[in-house]
């Protein structure tokens, strides 16, 4: 919360935002009165932001085969580029994630949350000198939703039926009701272009804080400043430069000799090394992604709930925390979502490992012999060694896991999704109803642990339309509850985002939505000379 | 390779004096003008005899014209065996059906392989390599640039490995078994011992971050001049210098210490000739057979082989952008850096034998 806090304050001292305005928006995040009192007393002594300079961040993920249109965008690398040219309809927020204007001014649902208007914003200008319409607005959503669509957003974006303009707003219309669309026009892919980027999707104009300068895929993409950028909360330096560094050890070494202020994916093995450089600091943000084991819990054995329950006891998780994530991450509790979401169900007791209980439900479930776990270093950085403590832990239960190293080379199509115990990695989704919808739901694509229960999809799509919170979190309590007591899935750990930047680098905002700052870091920090 | 010196010359010398009367032999099978038979043979065979080398250049084009039409086939053929083809591969774990089918559509992959063989074979005979998948930008002209990145790079470590291992060689047969040879002979193999990204990964530690003295990344791009270019290759460039120097080097010294022990090296000593001068003006030009053929597989492996020190350096060359390509089974990227690496391999390998040729003239005849 106290990011947050500074982001307001930060806008305060910009003058971008009024006593009302603060305090409207603090109270939408559950910032008390009294906390806002005191800030705008504060506020003077708080640090400001320096403009100008060159920014230079060595980033993981690029590739030659990358392609500049944003539908397309997959890697860590594009993702960042995107932020920094481009704006969606909607943001979120840091702390929260909770839904923040951004092209859209404001929005309203209908009762049954099936429609939703969006109050474009106005006098927002790409980068070529043209007005943002909503007609622009129209065109890019359609272009993400038609058949042919090659968007990465696709998914997200197809339960949208109708997309037209009325009285100058934007209308959707859903196929049902969703009391989360504004969050999931957040998906980064959905950057508005200049007539939908129809003309040319590969153009890379937009409304962000920078504009694109030169970009050759796989190596180095660079930016100015956009003068005539809608906000003045963002973009403080004048140029960035993104330089893909795809080996761990070429980023460490760039940011230790201070060629570059901000690198990403530092492997936790590294951290305390790293550490030790007087000019470093180490960015770790709680995130969504969790690696995950999986059963289906429609094929032998794994279709013994008794079975499913003693290799979820027989999972040592604080271990794997302190070893394959060296301390980065979060036990997990065998239920997808974590703390970072609105409407976490708190409360419920963390599992244990247990090796009593475990050998209790093995022998309740007469399983005989070993169970076959397949797993890949590709599945999440350091899933072999993961999958042979968790055999070590097994054992001491009398279970015996069998492991098998797949090679990494589609993994994600023979094993993944396909074998019946595997091991994997989620990235999180912006709400608890996607992420649920994307892999619990019983007719998901992505459904990885075959979990099919009909109440289990009658509730998700209830509390999908339900805009009463409290209603909705009871609903997302249950649904925990019923992966976690009885579905296929073991959730050792959530990891965190470990990104390093050097001392010289303010202002950076802990985001909860994504890695780096949710994309945004270039545009939201500045540097200290 | 050192306790084999002496065997290496002769045997390699041999290989490629093998090399003429098999040209002459076999020419009519790979690149016969004319496949009518006697009077066509008859011509090629005149031909191959007044000018030996033009028939060897000659068939050595039209052999490989064939064996870059295998390689194109063998990796089309490969990539095809690796499991998922470039829909599910690049959209990764979050494709979804219809995306995977949208983007097959649009690149046929739902046609039979051999077809789409036969497509791509067509248009690159053309010399059109068609647009990459993942990127729809121009395969040319995208290669173009990184080519000229890789040859950049290995131009400059080839410029001065070459000199060099040659000159350290050459000392080292004057100092031989004495203190100088010794210590190139300790110094080379400890750099040939080392893997090549231990190597670059020392020389970042000490030059860039200890020192501060060295530019890196070795990034370049377009808006660079000639000397930030420079500067920016200078520790890739010695870490490619530390690999190849040594095989070189030892070569040299081998097939230079082969030739020293024959009887007109001893004639020229009787004569009183300087050390240095009998082995430049003596024995070299009849060591240079094995020792070109050694600095031709240093420069093709310069050229297609560096794809690690590109990564530690972050240097955007050809071997990163195969390899990106592969990731992904991007098709007409992977034939394409596929067919210029194998090019350039023929092309040194030629080189190397016409070389040696050149600087030996029995060599031209069969026997």
């Amino acid at each position: 919360m106290s990011d947050y806090k500074d982001y307001l304050t930060r806008q305060v001292m910009l003058g971008k935002m009024n006593r009302r305005e603060f305090l409207a928006r603090a109270a939408a995040f559950g910032i008390a009165a009294s906390t806002a009192g005191t800030l705008f007393a504060t506020s003077a002594a708080a640090q400001e932001p320096k403009r100008g300079g060159h920014l230079k961040l060595g980033l993981e993920g690029a590739a030659a085969t990358d392609s500049r249109d944003p539908a397309k965008a997959l890697s860590q690398f594009m993702f960042v580029v995107g932020r920094n040219w481009g704006d969606m309809l909607v943001e979120s927020h840091p702390t929260t994630g909770a839904p923040v204007p951004a092209l859209a001014e404001s929005w309203e649902p209908s009762a049954d949350a099936a429609t939703w208007t969006f109050t474009i914003r106005k006098g927002v200008k790409f980068h070529d000198g043209k007005e943002l319409t909503v007609d622009d607005v129209i065109k890019t959503l359609q272009r993400h939703t038609d058949d042919k669509s090659e968007s990465g957003a696709l998914g997200v974006m197809k339960s949208i039926k109708e997309i037209k303009a009325d009285g100058g707003k934007l209308v959707l219309t859903l196929t049902e009701g969703n009391a989360d669309l504004p969050l999931l026009l957040s998906d980064y892919h959905l950057i508005i272009q200049p007539n939908g980027g129809l003309d040319n999707p590969d153009a890379m104009i937009g409304t962000g804080p920078y504009k694109v300068a030169s970009f050759e895929p796989g190596v180095r993409a660079t930016f100015e400043r956009n003068a005539d950028d809608w906000r003045t909360d963002r973009g403080y330096v004048d140029t960035v430069e993104l330089i893909a560094m795809n080996d761990a050890t070429a980023r460490i070494a760039a940011l230790s000799s201070g060629q570059v202020h901000f690198i990403n994916r530092v492997d936790p093995k590294t951290v305390s090394l790293l550490k030790r450089a007087p000019t470093v600091e180490i960015l770790n943000t709680s995130g969504r992604g969790h690696y995950v084991f999986i059963m289906h819990c429609n094929t032998a054995p794994f279709d013994n709930n008794d079975l499913r329950m003693a290799l979820k006891y027989a999972m040592d998780r604080e271990t794997m925390v302190e070893r394959i994530l060296g301390g980065y991450g979060k036990v997990g509790n065998d239920f997808p979502i974590n703390d970072t979401y609105a409407l976490f169900p708190e409360g419920i007791e963390q599992r244990a490992y247990d090796p009593d209980k475990a050998a209790f439900h093995y022998k309740k479930s007469g399983h005989s012999g070993s169970v076959l776990l397949r797993t890949s270093d590709v599945a999440f950085p350091g899933a072999v060694d993961a999958a042979v403590l968790y055999q070590e832990s097994a054992k001491k239960a009398g279970i015996e896991i069998e492991v098998k190293r797949e090679p990494g080379d589609g993994y994600w199509t023979n094993v993944w999704n396909v074998q019946p115990f595997s091991t994997s990695y989620w990235g999180g989704r912006p709400t608890q109803d996607q992420m649920y919808s994307t892999a619990y739901l019983s007719n998901a694509d992505w459904n990885d642990t075959r979990f099919q229960r009909p109440d289990f999809d009658k509730i998700l799509l209830e509390a999908r339309s339900e805009l009463d919170e409290a209603k909705r979190k009871d609903m997302y309590r249950t649904m925990a509850m019923m992966v976690r007591d009885e579905g296929g899935l073991i959730l050792p750990m959530f990891n965190d985002f470990v990104n390093a930047s050097t001392k010289q680098v303010k202002g950076y905002v802990h985001d909860i939505g994504n890695d780096m700052s949710n994309g945004y870091v270039a545009t939201r920090v500045w540097l200290d000379a | 390779m050192m306790e084999s010196g002496p065997m290496t010359g002769p045997v390699l010398t041999d290989g490629t004096a093998g090399e003429p009367p098999r040209s002459a032999d076999l020419s009519g099978v790979p690149a016969k003008p004319n496949p009518t038979g006697e009077i066509g043979g008859t011509f090629w065979r005149r031909f191959g005899f007044r000018r030996p080398l033009a028939a060897l250049i000659l068939q050595r084009l039209g052999l490989s014209v064939g064996l870059l039409f295998a390689v194109s086939l063998m990796i089309f053929g490969g990539i095809e065996a690796l499991p998922g083809d470039f829909a599910t591969t690049y959209l990764g774990q979050s494709a979804t059906p219809q995306a995977v089918e949208n983007i097959r559509k649009d690149l046929g992959l739902d046609r039979p392989w051999s077809e789409r063989y036969l497509n791509w074979l067509g248009g690159a005979v053309q010399g059109d390599f068609g647009t990459s998948w993942a990127s729809k930008n121009s395969v040319s002209e995208q290669i173009g640039k990184r080519l000229g990145n890789s040859l950049f790079l290995a131009f400059f470590a080839a410029l001065i490995s070459v000199p060099l291992a040659v000159g350290l060689g050459m000392l080292a047969v004057q100092f031989r078994n004495r203190m100088p040879d010794k210590i190139i002979n300790v110094i080379s193999l400890a750099a040939i011992s080392l893997p090549e990204f231990f190597i670059g990964y020392l020389l970042i530690m000490f030059f860039a971050v200890q020192w501060g003295v060295a530019t890196f990344p070795a990034t370049v791009y377009d808006s660079m001049s000639f000397t930030e270019r420079l500067s920016a290759i200078a520790l890739p460039v010695a870490t490619l210098v530390l690999v190849v120097l040594a095989h070189m080097m030892r070569m040299t010294r081998a097939a230079i210490l082969n030739v020293m022990s024959s009887a007109y090296v001893e004639t020229a000593e009787l004569k009183g000739l300087s050390t240095f001068r009998i082995i430049a003006r003596h024995a070299a030009p009849n060591a240079v057979a094995p020792v070109i053929n050694v600095i031709a597989l240093n420069l093709a492996y310069l050229v297609v082989g560096v794809v690690v020190v590109e990564v530690v350096f972050v240097y955007p060359g050809m071997g990163q952008y195969m390899v990106d390509a592969v990731t992904v089974r991007d098709m007409p990227v992977v034939q394409a850096c596929g067919l210029i690496f194998a090019a350039f391999y023929i092309f040194l390998n030629m080189a190397a034998d016409v070389l040696a040729i050149l600087a030996n003239p029995r060599l031209r005849h069969p026997r």
